[in-house]
């Protein structure tokens, strides 16, 4: 497959506007100009194109909520608050590809109606925020931004917001609160962001990776982008890989291929030919996976069927020297770390559950903390303000649903054969 | 007090935004650079720029980790040991920064030089362990490459 988001990145001047035009960029945003806003926002919807931050929603229906409601003006945001952890899918994006984020957002918001944009860009990265107020400027000297962009009427604005460390603010309610100059805590729902969004605008928040796949999917249309990858769920896909694989990084690839295929024929397999262990395929908060259950096609549509998530892409593999009570500890640490504190069953009970999961990690385990686990996991799931809380909840019930005797030994032998360093 | 650049600075982000509240974050990473760290006069001057209520600007630069509430050293050591980089060894450097440097997480060296955050997942899981010194990325990390880098920074 040819490659349409990670296009040209080997090319150390890639971030520039001249290499970007060399290579064919801004020529869609030139072809969707000259198309009516409602035609797009069509060919979006024949191409089955998905929101790629993680939940999989349809774009063109976010599109068309926000595009349909009669107040002005409408901002569009791209979430690069690329937190997830295990996630490095945007950060090339936007560090070697940032023009064609820009043409993206530009093409999306004539689509939508929106003449404001800001990327909310997370504070951990510095460099991405200098090359991207670079390319901004570039454009702007260009005219791809601004009043009369390319000659015609349209306008667009666009700058960058930085964050400063919360995970939370990749919500898309959170998010806003924290671009209004506020601590990012979501916003119950309704009503939504497509019509009460930031400053109670109407409001399009969309992922850096799905904004970076316009371009193309102008560019060969609809119908020719939605025969790319599974048929229900169709497009390129960056999928991120790390932990113990022979070659780990950013694998750009039709969406839908099998996760076994990913670690074994892309990354060539288990670093040092050791045994596998465990799989975590789409981020932290997505359920972990036993070696026997990963022969399964990575996209939003078919990892549920086989008892997972798609989340971000993000592959992270575990051999066999791994201890995954450790594993689990740490990222209950992390969901406690980065939980709002907005509502009671998150805020208490992401640390409760790291607390008991450091009992038994550290040999302190007693008798039954494996149920009370599971039964603070289900005070916790399906009754949070967001997903923080039922991703904590999930990652605890599937590694215990996957590797319960682990936590047992862990808890009989006061400790694991797999423990090598403290935490 | 900002200086005028800074009140400069802050003027033109305010610009980007419907309202002047929107600027807050930004506003409150100058302050800290400005000011080194978020002292109550640098809370207090971002609260008067902007006319935000000095509460409001307290409570929105607390919650948010990256906002620094206390002196910190000369060089920010920012180490990642989330999953990714902890099932790669990032806590054998945690162990080798405290008994090379001193450096204890959360804590400053007693020169100033060093201090050093953990941090929750810092996008280089493909390269990890990994590390930002102030504003630089440090990848694939070993205890041997981590004395290099840090003998850069004086």
């Amino acid at each position: 497959m040819e490659k349409v988001l990670l296009k040209n990145i080997e090319n150390p001047h890639s971030a520039d506007i001249d290499e970007y035009k060399k290579a064919g960029g801004y020529r869609s945003l030139s072809k969707a100009l000259d198309m009516a806003s409602k035609d797009i926002i069509e060919e979006v919807k024949k191409a089955g194109l998905r929101g790629r931050g993680g939940a999989g929603f349809p774009v063109a229906m976010k599109w068309t909520f926000a595009s349909g409601d009669p107040k002005f003006p409408k901002y569009l945001l791209c979430n690069a608050d690329e937190g997830e952890p295990g996630t490095f899918k945007d950060r090339p994006i936007l560090e070697k590809n940032p023009h064609l984020l820009i043409e993206g957002m530009v093409i999306s918001g004539y689509a939508l109606g929106a003449e404001y944009g800001y990327i909310y860009l997370r504070g951990e990265y510095p460099a991405a925020k200098d090359i991207l107020n670079k390319a901004i400027s570039q454009a702007y000297e260009n005219g791809y931004l601004g009043d009369g962009i390319l000659g015609k009427k349209t306008r667009f604005h666009l700058a960058v917001h930085q964050g400063a460390g919360a995970y939370i603010c990749g919500e898309e309610t959170a998010l806003i609160e924290s671009l209004e100059g506020d601590k990012g805590q979501p916003r119950i729902k309704p009503p939504f962001p497509v019509n009460v969004g930031v400053f109670s605008k109407p409001t399009v928040v969309n992922n850096v990776e799905t904004l970076a796949n316009l371009p193309y999917l102008i560019g060969i249309g609809g119908e020719a982008y939605a025969r790319i990858g599974s048929p229900e769920c169709p497009g390129p896909k960056i999928y991120c890989v790390s932990g113990h694989v022979e070659r780990p990084g950013v694998y750009e690839l039709p969406m839908g291929t099998s996760l076994k295929d990913i670690i074994y024929t892309h990354c060539g397999g288990i670093k040092g030919g050791k045994k596998l262990k465990a799989v975590i395929p789409g981020g932290i908060s997505t359920p972990v996976l036993p070696p026997e259950k990963i022969d399964c096609p990575m996209d939003f549509v078919n990892m549920p069927k086989h008892g997972s998530m798609l989340g971000s892409g993000a592959v992270i593999v575990m051999d066999e020297t791994v201890c995954l009570v450790k594993v689990c500890y740490r990222a209950l640490k992390f969901f406690e770390h980065e939980s709002c504190g907005k509502c009671t069953p998150c805020r208490e009970g992401t640390g409760w559950l790291r607390s008991i999961l450091g009992r038994i990690e550290s040999g302190e385990g007693m008798e039954g903390d494996v149920d009370l686990l599971l039964s603070v996991a289900g005070n916790i799931i399906g009754k949070t303000f967001c997903p923080l809380g039922d991703g904590a909840a999930s990652v605890t019930q599937n590694f215990i649903k996957h590797f319960r005797p682990e936590f047992e030994a862990h808890i009989k032998n006061k400790g694991c054969g797999a423990r090598q360093e403290k935490l | 007090m900002f200086s005028e650049a800074a009140v400069r600075e802050i003027q033109e982000i305010r610009a980007k935004y419907p309202t002047a509240r929107a600027a807050l974050l930004p506003a409150i990473y100058v302050a800290q650079r400005e000011f080194g760290w978020l002292t109550p006069e640098a809370y207090e001057a971002v609260s008067d720029l902007l006319g935000v209520p000095r509460a409001i600007a307290r409570g929105v630069g607390t919650f948010y980790a990256m906002y620094r509430q206390k002196p910190m050293g000369r060089h920010v050591v920012q180490l990642c040991t989330n999953v990714s980089c902890m099932i790669l060894g990032a806590e054998r450097l945690v162990d080798f920064l405290k008994s090379r440097f001193g450096l204890e997480p959360g804590g400053t060296t007693q020169d100033g030089r060093f201090s050093l955050v953990i941090m929750e997942c810092i996008g280089a899981c493909g390269t990890a362990p990994a590390m930002l010194v102030n504003d630089d990325f440090y990848e694939n990390l070993t205890e041997k490459s981590i004395e290099e880098i840090l003998g850069k920074y004086r």
